[in-house]
């Protein structure tokens, strides 16, 4: 990864000892450096929370707006300016709650951006909290009890919604991560990457997951390779969370976001 | 026969937070956590150069780099 | 220049006024009685190179009309009450971030859904202080479809010059008179400065102006927005220090060009004993009644904030002239005499006159009022 992606000055970065999120920004600057990408043409937006600190470290254009708003924000970017690579990094949180409607709404319209969530399945950054994407029965601080709710599936919330492109990795599995990253910036239309990263001062905590290290690298036992999981059963998937490509075809037709001028 | 290649670590101890990430995706031992709880390189000539420390290093605190002989 | 007459809807002069301005991208959600400028930006942005897009609700709307004034535009957005509640959150952000857009708030009657279709004045303290935080507003009022495209021009320019946001306070009759107006420019468009030197570039640096100029996304400045507060490199800090400069900063922006924003229109106030105050559609009514009561000897006049905030004292007392009874018509229970008894204390005789019925004030019922008040 080319240091000079960064903005070193502005290191450390503010995430707690063993944070899984400056693994995955590592990751995301990888791919951006494989690609070649022009480092003028690639703007970088965040919401609110832990994972949304993280444009603020690269060299990149970068705007870290509000809670949930990444997606409004990046669109109205991409739409002035066509040209750009235009990235989302978000959070559990921030993507599928409080920017739960804007997320499917871009996915809807197809927007040409690409959307990083950083799941680390809880809020970080306010203590501890759930997110719609906390597992049922986990505990969190507003779930002292475990989890009642059950989370979304966001990678079928994606699809759902009309994406383009939706992968999920890890961040133990980086070269799984940094290549669906690639694919996804790459694809035109809207993607989105599923990126799962551990919370060791809350979720891991809480949920006895072990220390920073033990819930990285457990990421080899309960994640699984679609490839692998297609010829497993429901009963040896139980308790696993399969990673990999879900969705990549065309663009919509008439709605793509860069036709539309030519649509008048 | 190939030449047994050697490599350096540079370990940025500004930015390191000792959460123990190299100490575990590392498969030749080449870190330890010392008696405080604070990273250590302690078998740096074991180093393979594999890249799991770099990788997974979530303060961007470890750069391994191929040392050449000339 | 091409000049031409015209009959135009209120709303239809917003929007011609943000496109000869410079709008090139228009993002909205349908609301009465703002929603023609959404219909009339879908068909015209693409007839001019911009863009238009409805987006999901207004929270986005406005958050997206900031991005893209991020990435160069020239932007605007137009709502009611309901959804200029929702924006409030993406206002503060654009402050913050000091960011040039443009928010039409055509008044109805509130609040909650209130009577969608019935006119008022009761946004006037949400424009000012809907958002959380310490932070300042410019807020232009219209009282004629004429004035619509004139302001919809100079809220454009003072967003870009200034680096803030502008709203253009309308209200439901102002939005629906149709009314011929000349297009011709009031004045000259002004456009964003931009950085000269990518070396050293500090985003939120500024000269003896206070307002930083704007490296648009993708030039190359590799440029930094938070709505944390933040120094001039744009990196975020908790440092006092920092905050309170900053916060002065915003400030002082707009209260050193106090001359240049701020327009209050004055009739016969220099030898009134009586002077209404008003603004947006009730200073039509206060014209006719000043008139009338002139024509019967009465020595009437009238102040009217074009410009409502900045809001300054001094210029107000200035304008005011010797009247000793001030009277407030306002379609609300008494929002702009909250500021004016704050201007005035107990110097002059401050009266309020409100109407809450959805209704317009008729130049008959201020005459009215005057004559059972004994004013």
């Amino acid at each position: 990864m080319r240091s000079d992606f960064l903005r070193l000055e502005r290191l450390p970065d503010i995430w707690c000892p063993g944070c899984g999120n400056g693994v995955a920004l590592r990751a995301l600057l990888e791919a951006i450096e494989q690609l070649g990408l022009d480092p003028d043409k690639v703007v970088l937006v965040s919401g609110i929370g832990c994972s949304s600190r993280a444009p603020a470290y690269t060299a990149f254009d970068n705007v870290h707006t509000l809670h949930g708003r990444a997606i409004p924000v990046a669109t109205g970017i991409k739409l002035a300016n066509p040209k750009l690579t235009v990235i989302v990094i978000t959070g559990d949180g921030d993507s599928s709650a409080i920017g739960g409607n804007h997320l499917i709404h871009a996915a809807r319209r197809d927007v040409d951006i690409t959307v990083v969530v950083f799941n680390n399945y809880n809020y970080g950054m306010t203590g501890g909290q759930a997110s719609p994407l906390t597992p049922s029965s986990s505990i969190t601080t507003t779930t002292p009890s475990g989890n009642l709710d059950r989370p979304f599936d966001l990678v079928n919330l994606a699809a759902g919604a009309g994406a383009t492109y939706v992968a999920r990795s890890g961040i133990y599995f980086t070269k799984h991560l940094v290549d669906h990253l690639k694919k996804a910036i790459t694809h035109e239309g809207f993607s989105l990457v599923d990126t799962i990263v551990q919370c060791p001062t809350y979720y891991g905590r809480f949920n006895k997951r072990g220390d920073a290290a033990q819930m990285l690298v457990s990421q080899k036992d309960w994640l699984v390779l679609k490839s692998v999981a297609e010829k497993k059963t429901p009963e040896q998937l139980a308790g696993k969370v399969i990673i990999g490509e879900f969705v990549n075809i065309g663009r919509h037709g008439p709605a793509a976001a860069s036709t539309m001028k030519e649509q008048a | 026969m190939a030449e047994k290649k050697t490599y350096k670590i540079a370990h940025n101890r500004k930015w390191c937070k000792n959460c123990g990430i190299c100490v575990a995706v590392c498969s030749k031992h080449v870190y330890e956590m010392d008696s405080n709880d604070r990273q250590a390189i302690v078998n740096p000539q074991d180093c393979i150069g594999c890249q799991m420390c770099t990788e997974h290093c979530p303060d961007f605190a470890l750069i391994v780099v191929e040392v050449r002989d000339e | 220049m091409s000049e031409a007459t015209v009959l135009m809807q209120g709303n239809e002069a917003v929007a011609e006024g943000a496109i000869a301005a410079g709008v090139r991208f228009y993002a909205g959600y349908p609301i009465t009685p703002s929603s023609e400028i959404a219909e009339i930006m879908a068909r015209r942005m693409p007839q001019v190179g911009g863009t238009f897009i409805q987006m999901e609700d207004e929270i986005a709307s406005v958050t997206a009309i900031i991005g893209a004034s991020m990435a160069g535009k020239k932007v605007l957005t137009a709502t009611s009450g309901p959804g200029f509640s929702l924006m409030q959150e993406g206002l503060g952000y654009a402050c913050m971030v000091e960011a040039p857009i443009v928010i039409l708030d055509s008044m109805r009657y509130g609040p909650s859904t209130g009577m969608p279709t019935k006119v008022s004045q009761m946004d006037l303290m949400q424009t000012r202080w809907g958002t959380h935080g310490d932070h300042w507003i410019i807020v232009l009022s219209p009282s004629s479809v004429q004035e619509s495209y004139h302001l919809a021009i100079r809220a454009v320019n003072l967003a870009e010059k200034y680096r803030n946001p502008v709203i253009l306070l309308s209200d439901e009759t102002v939005s629906h008179l149709r009314e011929p107006i000349d297009t011709a420019l009031p004045e000259p468009i002004i456009d964003r400065r931009l950085p000269a030197q990518k070396t050293g570039y500090q985003p939120f640096k500024t000269d003896a102006t206070l307002v930083p100029t704007i490296a648009n996304l993708g030039t190359g400045f590799r440029t930094t927005y938070t709505g944390l507060v933040h120094g001039e490199s744009g990196f975020q800090t908790a440092n006092g220090h920092v905050a309170e400069t900053l916060v002065q900063r915003m400030r002082d922006k707009l209260f050193n060009n106090l001359d240049d924003i701020i327009r209050l229109e004055t009739d016969h106030s220099d030898d009134a004993d009586i002077l209404f105050m008003s603004f947006g559609i009730t200073a039509r009514g206060v014209t006719e009644a000043v008139e009338t009561l002139r024509s019967r000897g009465r020595k009437a006049g009238s102040l009217r904030f074009i410009t409502l905030f900045p809001f300054d004292d001094d210029r107000v007392r200035q304008a005011a002239g010797p009247a000793k009874t001030i009277v407030v018509p306002e379609l609300n229970s008494g929002q702009l005499v909250l500021l004016l008894k704050r201007v005035f204390g107990d110097t002059r005789r401050i009266v309020p006159l409100n109407k809450v019925n959805g209704d317009l004030i008729s130049p008959a019922e201020m005459l009215t009022f005057v004559r059972e008040e004994n004013l």
